[in-house]
C-alpha cells in the first residue's frame, strides 16, 4: 500500500507539471487550449531521443523548447491566422503526431532500459532509488511552481494575466495582444512538454499514444485543485494545480487497487470528473432559479 | 496638437444599412485644449473617437496627434499615446487582478518586460496618486478591482488612462452609468487631472448643461459633420436653449434627445 502511495505522488509530481500548463491557459489566458496532448507526447518524445543518445539532461532542456515552439504555432494560428482557438488547438496536436513519430524514428515506442537518466544520475548522488525519484520529480515540479509564481507577477506575467481576464481592456491599452497570447501558449505547453519529457526518464519509455486524453487529465487536476483551494491568487492557483494532480492520483491508484473499475476505463472516469467539476456551479444556479419560481408560485 | 484632415468613414457600403458615420470631416486641437462634444444619437460622435484610438482604419483622410501620422498605426500603439474611456466602468479595468497590478500595466512597460510588475516605488507612487481622490483607494491597493463601486472604477480607470501622460484623452460618456453622486464625483477628478497635467483632451457627454460649462471649447457633431465649433466668448454666454436653437437652425430637425433635455446637472 505504501508504494502505491508512494508512486502515486511521484506520478502526480511528474503531471503536475501537465497541470500547470493547463492552468495557464484555461484559467489565466482563459482559453482552453488542445495542443496539449500533442505537446505532451513531443517532450516525451525528444526527452526519450536524447536520453537514448545519452544526454538526458539536454533532453530535458529541448523538450521544452519543442514544447515551446509547438505552443507558439497555436498562438500564430489564433492570432496571425484567426483560426478559431480550439481548432488551432486541433491542427497542431495533429500535425504533431507526425513529428512525435519522426523524432522516435519512426517506431511507436522507444525503451531507454540501460540509459543514463536524471533518476539514475540522482542515484550515483547516493540517494535510493525510490527516494531520487521523489527528490527529482518534487525539486523540477518545486523549481516550476517558483518561477511560473515569480513571472505571473513581472510586467509581462501581469500582460497574460489581464488579456485573459478582459480582452476590452487590453485592446484599449498598450498591450500587444497577440504577442501575449502567442508567449502563453509558448510557456504553457513548454510546461507540459515538461511533463512528458520528465515521464518518458522516470517510466523508462515513451509511446506514441502516451498524449491521448491529457488536457482532460490536466483540467482533472486544475479542477480538483480548485475543490480545495477555491480561486484565489495566481501563485495559490499554481499550487492547487500540483495538489489536484496529486490528489488525483490518489483516487486513481485507489480505484485501481480496490478494482473499483478495469484501468482502460481511465479515460472516462478522468472525464467525467472534469465534467461533474464544471457542472457544478451551473447545476447550483438553475436549482436556485428552480426553488425561487416554487417559492412564487406558492405565494401566487 | 490633433489634426484630423478630411476624415470619411463608411459603415456597410453599398448596402441597404449604408451609413456615412463621417462626412469629410476636418478637425484642428491646440495642446492643452478641452473640447466637449454633443450631437445626437448617430452623429458619429463615438466613430470619431474610434477612429481617432484606432478600433478601425478612415476610408479616407489623414490623422496626425503631436506631428507623428498616426493614420495607419496599430491600435495598441497608439494606446501608448491616447487614453481612452468608455461609458462602461467594467470595461477598463481587470476585476481579478489587484488596483496596483491594474496601475502598474498602465503605467507601460518601459522598465522591460521581466521586471517586477509592481515595485515598492510604483506602489507609493499610486497610493500618491490615489489620494487625492478621496475614495481611500490609496489604502487598498491589494483589493481585487472586481470588489469596487462603478465610480471607484472609473476613478481607477481615469487615473490608469492618465498616469502615463498620454498625447491625448478621449472620454466617451464616461460618466453616463454612475450614478448622479459619483458622476459628479468622477466629472470633478476629470477636470482636476486635465488642469493639472494640461492634458489635451475630448469629451462626449449627452449633458448639454455640462458640456458648456466644462473645458475650453465645444462642438456639435450632425451627420459626420462639425455643424458648430464655439469658444471663448460666444461660448460663455451661449445657453442650453440658446444651443437648442442654433440645432434647429443649422442641423433641421429638433435636438430632441430625451436624455439631454431630461437630465439635471
Amino acid at each position: 500500500m505504501s508504494a502505491l502511495l508512494i508512486g502515486s505522488f511521484q506520478l502526480g509530481l511528474v503531471y503536475a507539471l501537465l497541470g500547470l500548463g493547463v492552468y495557464i491557459t484555461f484559467r489565466i489566458l482563459n482559453i482552453p487550449d488542445l495542443t496539449a496532448d500533442g505537446s505532451f507526447t513531443l517532450g516525451l518524445a525528444v526527452s526519450a531521443a536524447f536520453t537514448v543518445a545519452g544526454h538526458p539532461l539536454w533532453g530535458i532542456l529541448a523538450a521544452v523548447l519543442a514544447g515551446g515552439a509547438a505552443g507558439a504555432v497555436t498562438g500564430l494560428l489564433q492570432t496571425k491566422l484567426e483560426i478559431h482557438p480550439i481548432l488551432s488547438g486541433i491542427l497542431t496536436m495533429s500535425g504533431l503526431y507526425t513529428i512525435n513519430l519522426m523524432v522516435l524514428g519512426s517506431r511507436s515506442n522507444l525503451s531507454l532500459i540501460g540509459s543514463e537518466t536524471l533518476f539514475t544520475l540522482a542515484e550515483k548522488l547516493g540517494l535510493s532509488k525510490d527516494l531520487s525519484k521523489t527528490m527529482v520529480s518534487l525539486l523540477v515540479t518545486g523549481c516550476m511552481v517558483l518561477l511560473l509564481s515569480w513571472f505571473f507577477k513581472t510586467h509581462l506575467g501581469l500582460c497574460i494575466r489581464a488579456t485573459g481576464n478582459n480582452s476590452d481592456m487590453v485592446r484599449a491599452s498598450s498591450i500587444n495582444v497577440e504577442g501575449v497570447k502567442i508567449t502563453a501558449l509558448a510557456i504553457s505547453n513548454g510546461c507540459v512538454a515538461l511533463s512528458g519529457a520528465v515521464l518518458a526518464q522516470y517510466q523508462g519509455f515513451a509511446d506514441i499514444s502516451s498524449g491521448v486524453g491529457m488536457v482532460v487529465v490536466g483540467l482533472a487536476s486544475v479542477i480538483i485543485g480548485e475543490v480545495f483551494f477555491g480561486r484565489r491568487s495566481v501563485t495559490i492557483g499554481l499550487i492547487s494545480a500540483v495538489a489536484g494532480s496529486i490528489v488525483y492520483r490518489f483516487i486513481i491508484a485507489l480505484a485501481l487497487k480496490t478494482s473499483f473499475f478495469p484501468a482502460f476505463a481511465l479515460k472516462l472516469v478522468s472525464a467525467v470528473i472534469v465534467i461533474i467539476a464544471l457542472a457544478v456551479p451551473t447545476l447550483g444556479r438553475k436549482r436556485n432559479l428552480h426553488r425561487l419560481k416554487k417559492e412564487a408560485r406558492r405565494h401566487a | 496638437m490633433l489634426e484630423i484632415q478630411n476624415a470619411c468613414k463608411t459603415f456597410l457600403p453599398g448596402t441597404v444599412n449604408e451609413h456615412v458615420a463621417l462626412d469629410r470631416l476636418d478637425l484642428t486641437l491646440e495642446e492643452g485644449e478641452f473640447v466637449t462634444i454633443i450631437g445626437s444619437n448617430g452623429a458619429g460622435k463615438s466613430t470619431l473617437f474610434n477612429a481617432i484610438g484606432g478600433t478601425f482604419l478612415l476610408d479616407a483622410g489623414r490623422i496626425t496627434l503631436g506631428g507623428q501620422d498616426i493614420t495607419f498605426l496599430a491600435e495598441h500603439k497608439r494606446a501608448a499615446i491616447i487614453g481612452r474611456l468608455f461609458q462602461d466602468p467594467m470595461k477598463g479595468t481587470a476585476p481579478d487582478m489587484t488596483i496596483e497590478e491594474n496601475l502598474a500595466l498602465a503605467s507601460g512597460r518601459s522598465r522591460g518586460l521581466f521586471r517586477k510588475g509592481v515595485s515598492k516605488a510604483d506602489q507609493d507612487r499610486f497610493a500618491e496618486a490615489l489620494a487625492p481622490f478621496g475614495m481611500g483607494l490609496e489604502d487598498r491597493l491589494k483589493t481585487k478591482v472586481g470588489l469596487l463601486s462603478g465610480g471607484q472604477r472609473q476613478a481607477l480607470t481615469l487615473l490608469m488612462s492618465t498616469i502615463s501622460h498620454p498625447k491625448l484623452l478621449l472620454l466617451d460618456e464616461h460618466t453616463a452609468a454612475l450614478d448622479p453622486a459619483a458622476a459628479e464625483k468622477v466629472m470633478h477628478i476629470t477636470r482636476h487631472i486635465v488642469t493639472r497635467d494640461r492634458l489635451t483632451t475630448m469629451m462626449i457627454t449627452h449633458n448639454i448643461q455640462s458640456a458648456l460649462k466644462t473645458g475650453t471649447r465645444t462642438i456639435m457633431l450632425e451627420g459626420g459633420r462639425i455643424i458648430l465649433d464655439i469658444q471663448g466668448k460666444e461660448r460663455d454666454e451661449m445657453t442650453v436653449a440658446g444651443l437648442m436653437e442654433l440645432y434647429r437652425r443649422k442641423g433641421g430637425g429638433e435636438l430632441a434627445n430625451d436624455r439631454m433635455l431630461l437630465t439635471k446637472d
